[in-house]
C-alpha cells in the first residue's frame, strides 16, 4: 500500500535491556480501521507512545502523511493531525466535561494574552462557537451526556469518561486517531454501545483513520478490516481477523505452546 | 432569568459592617465574640441554603458585587481615617492579597509551589527603595518596575523549576528565598542588615506621605496608600479572573493535572509554567513596591522564610485557585494576630495549626474553587 497515512518501518524501542518494540513495520491507510492486538506486554501501547512522541524510537522510521515524525515532539505530532486516547483514561477529573474536550481543541483556539484577557467579546464568540461544537459532538455519543457538559468529569461513570476522552480526541478533526483499549473497565454491553458510537462518528468524519488496541476480539472482528498482532515486541502476524485468528503463531502467543 | 441583587448587596454590606466592628473592637472579649459569632453564623447560613442564594446572586451580578465590595472597603477606610495603625493593617492585607493572587496563578493554576513569595515582595520593596534613593525617576514608575524586577530575577529560577517537580521545585524556591535574604544582608549598597528607607510615592507633585486635609476633614496619609492599593488589587483581581476564565487558564489547569495528556494535545508545558511563574512574580513584586512606600523603611528581616510561608498558607486557607478565598484569608491572616495581642508571639503556631486543620477537614480551603465559568451567567444561557 503506497498511500499509507501512517507508516512505521523497522521501529525499535528499548528500555535498558528490554526490547519493547523489535523492528516493527506497521501501516494504516487513509480511512482504514486497523486493529492492534497481542497479549499483555507485547508492545501495543509502546507503539502508540512512540508514534505520539512520548517515547523516542531507537531505530526505524515513522512517517505520517509523507512527513517524518520519528523525532518530533508530542505537541508537533498533535498539530500534524494525530490524536489518541489512553489505556487508563487520562482526564482532568476536577474540570468540567467541556474543559476536558477543549484541551483537545488546543490547536484551534487562540492563546494570546490580548485575545484572552482584553478582547473579551472576541473570546466570547470563540467560546460560544466551540461550546456549540463540543455539545454537538457529545450529542452524537450520548444526548444525556451532552446535557451534563458543565459538570465535573469526576462524577461521571467510566463509559462517559471514555466517550469524553474520544470527543477530546476528535474535536480538533484529526486525520488519525489512536484508541488505546477503549473497552477497558467496561461491560460487554457498554463496549458495544461505545463501538456503535465510534462507527457513527466515523461515518460523519469522512476519511478518519483509526488504529485501535483491543482485547475484546468481538470488537476487533466487527470493526476492523485488518489487524496486526504483536508478541514480545515483534509483529508476528497481520491480515483480516479471521486469518489472523487461524494463524498458529498467534494461537501460540495467546494460549502458550503445548 | 435575572437573579436579584439583594443577597449580593447584603453580603457586601454585612462584610463591611463586620470589618468595621472587628477593626474597631478594643477589648479581647469583644473580638472573641465577633470571631465566634462569624464561625457559628456562616456555616449556619450555609446550612439553610443561603450560601447557594448568595452565590447565584453574586454570579449573576458580578460587576455590581465588585463595586459593592470596593465601596465597602472605602467606607471602612474612611471610618478609620485617622487611625494610622488600622489603616496600615488594611493596606498590608490588600497588598498581601495581590501577592497571594500571584501565588494563586502559580500554584492554583499551573501547579508551581512558590515558597519564596516574600522574596519577590522584597524585590519589589528594594526596587522602590533604590529608585527613590539613587534615581530621579518619577516614583509611580516603581510599581511596574518592582513587578518587572521580580519577574526578571525570578526568571533565574525558571530552568530549575521546569526541570524539577513537586517537592524538589519547592526546595528550589526555598533556597532562592534564603539566598535573597542573605544577599541583601551582605550588600552595602542595599543597606545591609540595617535596611534602607523608601521615599514617598509622589503623584503630580503631591507626596503620599503627607496627611490629608480637605477643609476641616483630616486623615492619615495611609488613606491615600489604601486607595492605590485597592486600585491595584481590583486591577489584579480582574486580570486573574479573566486569566482563569480563558483558554490560558484552561491550559494551565491542564498542565497541572496531566502533563502527558497535555503534551499529546499540543500544550507547551514549559511555556505555560513560565507564563504562570513570571506573571505571579510580577504581581508579588508590584505589591512589594507599593508596600515599600507604605512602610517607608525596609530591612532584610521583613522578608523571611516565615513570611513566605504565610503567603502559601493564605492560598491554602482561602481555597486553592479561588481569588475570593485568597482575599478573605489574607485579611484574617494579617488582622487576627494584630488584634489578639496574646496570639502575636505564637502566630506561626496558630497558622500551622490552622493550615493542618484546614487540610484535614476542608482540604479545598474555606472557599473552594468552583468550576470554570468562561462568560457571565447571562451569556452562557444564550449559548446553550
Amino acid at each position: 500500500m503506497s498511500t499509507a497515512l501512517l507508516r512505521c518501518a523497522g521501529v525499535t524501542c528499548r528500555f535498558g535491556g528490554v526490547v519493547a518494540l523489535d523492528r516493527v513495520d506497521f501501516e494504516a491507510g487513509e480511512g482504514e480501521i486497523v486493529g492492534l492486538i497481542g497479549p499483555n506486554g507485547s508492545g501495543k501501547t509502546t507503539l502508540f507512545n512512540v508514534v505520539t512522541g512520548i517515547y523516542r524510537a531507537d531505530a526505524g522510521s515513522i512517517s505520517f502523511a509523507g512527513t517524518d515524525i520519528a523525532r518530533a515532539r508530542p505537541q508537533a505530532i498533535y498539530h500534524s493531525g494525530i490524536t489518541r486516547t489512553f489505556q487508563r483514561s487520562r482526564m482532568c477529573l476536577p474540570l468540567s466535561v467541556f474543559d476536558n474536550i477543549m484541551v483537545g481543541n488546543h490547536k484551534r483556539l487562540h492563546h494570546g494574552f490580548a485575545f484572552n484577557l482584553l478582547r473579551r467579546s472576541a473570546f466570547a464568540e470563540e467560546f460560544r462557537r466551540s461550546h456549540a461544537e463540543a455539545r454537538e459532538l457529545l450529542h452524537v455519543f450520548s444526548p444525556r451526556l451532552a446535557d451534563r457538559i458543565e459538570e465535573p468529569v469526576a462524577g461521571l461513570p467510566m463509559i462517559d469518561r471514555r466517550r469524553i476522552e474520544i470527543c477530546r480526541a476528535l474535536i480538533s478533526r484529526p486525520r488519525l486517531i489512536l484508541l488505546d483499549e477503549p473497552s477497558a473497565g467496561m461491560t460487554h454491553e457498554e463496549t458495544r454501545e461505545l463501538m456503535d458510537d465510534i462507527m457513527l462518528v466515523r461515518d460523519r468524519m469522512a476519511g478518519l483513520t483509526i488504529v485501535i488496541i483491543e482485547h475484546e476480539m468481538g470488537v476487533i472482528e466487527r470493526i476492523t478490516a485488518r489487524c496486526a498482532v504483536l508478541n514480545y515486541g515483534r509483529k508476528i502476524s497481520e491480515g483480516a481477523f479471521a486469518e489472523v485468528a487461524r494463524d498458529p503463531q498467534v494461537q501460540a502467543a495467546y494460549l502458550g505452546v503445548a | 432569568m435575572a437573579t436579584s441583587k439583594g443577597p449580593a448587596l447584603a453580603v457586601a454590606a454585612l462584610a463591611t459592617a463586620y470589618a468595621i466592628l472587628f477593626l474597631g473592637a478594643e477589648k479581647q472579649a469583644e473580638l472573641a465574640a465577633l470571631l465566634v459569632g462569624a464561625a457559628v453564623a456562616v456555616p449556619l447560613a450555609a446550612r439553610f441554603g443561603l450560601a447557594e442564594k448568595v452565590r447565584s446572586s453574586i454570579g449573576a451580578n458580578e460587576g455590581f458585587f465588585h463595586a459593592a465590595v470596593i465601596t465597602g472597603a472605602l467606607i471602612t477606610a474612611l471610618w478609620f481615617h485617622d487611625e494610622h495603625f488600622i489603616l496600615l493593617m488594611m493596606t498590608t492585607s490588600l497588598l498581601l492579597m495581590v501577592a497571594a493572587l500571584g501565588l494563586t496563578v502559580q500554584f492554583g493554576y499551573a501547579g508551581i509551589v512558590n515558597f519564596a513569595g516574600s522574596a519577590f515582595i522584597g524585590i519589589g520593596c528594594y526596587t522602590a527603595a533604590v529608585v527613590t534613593k539613587y534615581t530621579t525617576l518619577p516614583t509611580v514608575l516603581t510599581l511596574p518596575l518592582g513587578g518587572i524586577m521580580a519577574a526578571l530575577i525570578g526568571s533565574i529560577l525558571i530552568l530549575p523549576v521546569l526541570r524539577t517537580r513537586g517537592h524538589y521545585a519547592a526546595l528550589v524556591t526555598i533556597a532562592f528565598g534564603i539566598l535573597f535574604k542573605t544577599f541583601i544582608e551582605v550588600n552595602d549598597t542595599l543597606g545591609g542588615p540595617q535596611g534602607m528607607s523608601v521615599g514617598s510615592l509622589t503623584l503630580f507633585g503631591w507626596s503620599f506621605n503627607d496627611p490629608i486635609h480637605v477643609g476641616s476633614f483630616e486623615a492619615s496619609f495611609y488613606l491615600s496608600y489604601i486607595v492605590v492599593a485597592l486600585l491595584m488589587l481590583a486591577l489584579c483581581f480582574v486580570l486573574v479572573r479573566r486569566l482563569e476564565r480563558s483558554w490560558i487558564g484552561l491550559s494551565m489547569d491542564a498542565i497541572r493535572l496531566d502533563e502527558i495528556a497535555s503534551a499529546c494535545y499540543g500544550l507547551d508545558i514549559a511555556r505555560w509554567k513560565i507564563v504562570a511563574f513570571t506573571f505571579g512574580n510580577f504581581l508579588a513584586g508590584m505589591a512589594g513596591a507599593l508596600y515599600g512606600h507604605v512602610l517607608g523603611f525596609i530591612a532584610p528581616n521583613n522578608f523571611t522564610f516565615g513570611d513566605s510561608l504565610i503567603l502559601v498558607s493564605i492560598v491554602l486557607l482561602g481555597g486553592i485557585g479561588n481569588p475570593w478565598g485568597v482575599a478573605v484569608a489574607a485579611a484574617f491572616v494579617v488582622i487576627l494576630p494584630e488584634k489578639f495581642q496574646i496570639i502575636q508571639e505564637y502566630r506561626f503556631v496558630l497558622y500551622a495549626v490552622l493550615v493542618i486543620l484546614i487540610l484535614l477537614f476542608r482540604p479545598e480551603g474555606l472557599l473552594p474553587r468552583r468550576l470554570r465559568r468562561y462568560l457571565p451567567a447571562a451569556d452562557v444561557k444564550g449559548s446553550a
